[in-house]
């Protein structure tokens, strides 16, 4: 097992490494001068030069990525072009507002998708089953920008329960800043909810075709016990599977529901960080997601072993 | 009163009526024997009376347990019954227990469920049943995973789970046919002396005649969902009054007419395939950074000479690696150690395409005919495929001639080449794997298994096959089997193998009537056997 994690581990870091340069690159050939954006149209190619040497990009490129690179060693993920501060700092605060809104959309996927899963399971082919698919389909179908809109309209608009938007940062208190990632987190669980609880059942659906399945009837437990104690451990491996890519999405592909609610989240720095040429930012929000997906990648399989004594001990 | 009393058991699944009126007992204490063939609806009448059938299934008729009518019982009184005063033991040991949870987690689950013990009191019961049905504590304790066990030892914890709580009617469905045969005798016996002990009802579901003969006192046979003969074992037997009844007798004792293969002839190319030294070493699974279980021999040192047009049969007990030989003789793996000669030329160590030729001369036949079909072919494409391992390519007229050819001589309608596999019976299908390896005219059919999936009358037909294609066509057999029956019927040579050796070596005849070797031993006798098992009642019974 041991070996197993460092063997991933190792495989991590050069995925990491071929990451940076694949970023590196692409942003090098996008095209659009940093410098020239930021002093304007009508700068003079004195003044951009001038600003280009102070920013460091007359180096050329293998130093400049070498410099990076050694930089995000040490944890210096340089400075923003635009805000001129470091890029840590921006990261950080757009944390703060990011993991707790993908953890909190990713409880309530949870904890909605796995009982409606069994619920559905439980009642194979009944209407019951075929109502709630149909709602999850739904769920899958419709986008979830128009859902937060109808949600603002309900919740924040009509009932004036939660605000509509902004986020007061965490120093206004705990429970005014969940206030306002609530219907967010619902906004963007809910979708997630609807296709988990379709993967759950499926798999659910699977299992309960095993023969083992049948030996556990043969000894007198009844159908709801034998989905419980049996089945639902080992349909865990797909729903797992997804669960780790739905994490990776909800921690950064979650630009329109930040924008419709007005959070200022980790998507949002990205997405304005590209339209205004700020490259290193870009990089470095990059290189934390790639990193973010290997290590939620690792842990999702290290939960296999968990879940499935046949892949414990096994390299 | 009887303990299981059916009487006129309909039962329909959609418009397909599996079952058609059966009228069935199993008094306290006797052994049933249900024998039928796939799809006579043997299974159906177990689950039947576990009220487990699939959904859509519809009954009609009795079945009464100790006085109560099952048919009418609700789920919640079946829930009782079930795992308590019926237990079930099914085919499939490989896949009838949880892999996530411990075995004994699996065992104490139905004694909790129906006794209310508490944990310490149910482990305490699942050990001793465990150790019981042969799980000795030192070797296997509760938190073992089904995956840490083999089959025949997976049975024996369906059998723990099966008669925990001491059942008084205990089903067995074909509980051995998954198994090698020395382990099918030790589970049937193990069986008996349970039902002994607690004087249950066993009601025993098998396929073939010969493995019930030696414990049931009663036999039903089952055929297409009526009940063709029905009596005391011994009488049904030796009688034999029903013509279907002798038909299984003689499907189940069956071998077919050959001339056997002259073993002092000279042949002056010498052996069509040689082995010497062979060997195939596994390394030991990795245990912490530093630390290696001992490497695993598979096939350890194993020479022998098949000749041109013999039939050998490489016998032994499942994982004794006679599968892993053949993988190596079939250029599938790669030997560890030694050689391969095949018609004179070294083949072990060619490149894929060095091989295309010797390919062309050895082909395979392997146990399961649904599975090494692929479903979206016709028949046609499928029993092609092996000819472009030929030199040239063959014209399109030229290549249904050898369809045609190859379908004719396996005994399949040349108008069925447009069929996919589903369309065919299992019969048919093997058939149809063996017109695949004979299409291009090859020197040796290496077989793994090649009719134990078969039912026994379809069986003796596969069988005749193989004989009749030996004789005419010369092609030379490696028959892999663990059922000296096969091995009888249709081998020259029989060679024993055990623990990746061979042990012991010979003509097949002499072989099987006083094996010296302790594993040949074993597989003899533990090898049903009808004429024997009858011989026996009839003396017993004086």
């Amino acid at each position: 097992m041991l070996n197993y994690v460092s063997k991933r581990i190792l495989i991590g870091i050069l995925t990491l490494l071929a990451a940076s340069i694949v970023v590196f690159i692409v942003l090098e050939i996008v095209p659009g001068d940093p410098a020239r954006l930021m002093l304007g149209m009508n700068a003079t190619e004195d003044a951009v030069q001038a600003l280009q040497q102070q920013m460091g990009l007359d180096q050329p490129l293998l130093i400049r990525y070498f410099s990076w690179i050694g930089g995000l060693l040490v944890g210096d993920f340089g400075k923003s072009y635009t805000y001129s501060v470091p890029v840590l700092n921006l990261i950080t605060e757009r944390i703060a507002v990011s993991l707790p809104l993908a953890l909190i959309s990713l409880f309530l996927s949870t904890i909605i998708a796995i009982p409606v899963g069994l619920f559905s399971a439980s009642r194979r082919g009944t209407m019951t089953d075929s109502g709630t698919m149909a709602i999850a389909q739904v769920g899958v179908a419709i986008p979830n920008f128009w859902f937060a809109l109808l949600l603002v309209y309900v919740f924040a608009v009509s009932l004036r329960l939660v605000p509509a938007g902004g986020f007061p940062g965490w120093n206004a208190g705990v429970w005014a800043g969940l206030k306002s990632l609530i219907l967010p987190s619902i906004a963007l669980g809910l979708p997630q909810a609807a296709i988990l609880a379709r993967v759950t059942r499926s798999a659910l659906l699977d299992v309960l075709g095993e023969d083992y399945i049948r030996t556990a009837r043969a000894k007198g437990l009844t159908r709801r016990k034998v989905l419980y104690r049996h089945a639902l451990r080992n349909a865990l491996i797909p729903v797992l599977t997804i669960l780790g890519l739905q994490f990776a999405f909800l921690l950064a592909g979650t630009i329109i529901i930040e924008n419709v609610f007005y959070l200022p989240g980790l998507g949002r720095l990205v997405f304005q960080a590209i339209t205004q040429r700020d490259l290193i930012v870009v990089e470095g929000v990059v290189m934390l997601l790639v990193a973010t997906v290997i290590l939620v990648n690792l842990l999702v399989d290290l939960s296999y072993a968990l879940v499935d004594p046949r892949l414990r001990g096994r390299s | 009163m009887n303990l299981l009393e059916i009487s006129k058991l309909t039962l329909r699944i959609g418009a397909f009526e599996a079952l058609k009126g059966i009228d069935l007992s199993v008094r306290t204490g006797e052994i049933r024997a249900l024998v039928g063939e796939s799809g006579s609806g043997k299974s159906m009448t177990a689950l039947s009376i576990m009220k487990l059938l699939p959904g859509g299934a519809r009954t009609e008729g009795q079945i009464r347990f100790d006085g109560k009518d099952l048919l009418a019982a609700s789920e919640a009184e079946m829930c009782r019954l079930r795992g308590n005063e019926i237990g079930m033991v099914f085919q499939e040991p490989m896949t009838a227990l949880n892999p996530v949870k411990t075995i004994g987690e699996q065992v104490a689950e139905g004694i909790r469920l129906h006794t209310g013990a508490t944990r310490a009191v149910a482990e305490e019961q699942t050990r001793a049943i465990l150790d019981r049905v042969g799980l000795p504590a030192e070797k296997f304790p509760l938190s073992r995973y089904p995956h840490e066990l083999s089959g025949g030892q997976r049975q024996r914890v369906v059998i723990a789970i099966a008669c925990a709580l001491k059942p008084r009617l205990l089903i067995a469905d074909e509980p051995t046919t998954a198994l090698d045969v020395v382990l099918q005798k030790q589970i049937l016996e193990l069986l008996q002396s349970l039902v002994d002990e607690e004087r249950m009802g066993l009601l025993l579901i098998s396929h073939d005649l010969a493995v019930v003969a030696d414990m049931a006192h009663s036999i039903t046979v089952l055929r297409h969902g009526e009940v063709m003969d029905n009596g005391e074992t011994t009488e049904i037997l030796t009688e034999q009054t029903h013509p279907y009844t002798r038909q299984l007798a003689q499907a189940s004792m069956h071998v077919p007419e050959r001339t056997p293969h002259h073993l002092t002839q000279t042949t002056p190319d010498g052996p069509l395939l040689a082995i010497r030294n062979l060997s195939r070493t596994y390394p030991g699974s990795r245990k912490g950074l530093f630390g290696r279980d001992p490497d695993f021999r598979a096939v350890d040192d194993v020479t022998f000479d098949i000749k041109p047009g013999q039939s050998t049969a490489l016998v032994g007990r499942s994982g004794c690696g006679k599968s892993t030989l053949a993988r190596m003789v079939l250029a599938l793996d790669r030997p560890t150690q030694g050689q391969i000669h095949f018609a004179g030329r070294r083949i072990d160590k060619l490149t894929q395409n060095d091989l295309r030729p010797v390919r062309r001369n050895m082909q395979v036949v392997f146990q399961d005919p649904y599975s090494s079909f692929n479903p979206r072919h016709q028949a046609e494409r499928l029993i092609s495929e092996p000819l472009y391992l030929l030199d040239r390519e063959l014209s399109d007229t030229e290549r249904r001639d050898r369809v045609h050819r190859a379908l004719e001589r396996v005994g399949i309608p040349r108008a069925d080449k447009h069929k996919y596999p589903h369309e065919f019976s299992g019969g048919q299908r093997q058939r149809l794997a063996i017109a695949r390896a004979i299409i291009t005219e090859p020197k040796l059919i290496v077989a793994d298994e090649p009719v134990s999936a078969l039912d026994v009358s379809i069986r003796a037909q596969i069988l005749d096959l193989f004989a009749d294609l030996n004789d005419r066509l010369g092609i030379a057999y490696l028959f892999i089997t663990h059922d000296l029956a096969v091995a009888r019927a249709i081998t020259d040579t029989v060679m024993v193998m055990s623990e990746g050796k061979i042990v012991e070596r010979g003509e097949t005849e002499e072989i099987l009537r006083q094996p010296r070797s302790e594993a040949g031993r074993a597989l003899v006798k533990a090898s049903p056997d009808l004429h024997k098992a009858l011989a026996r009642r009839i003396g017993e019974q004086g």
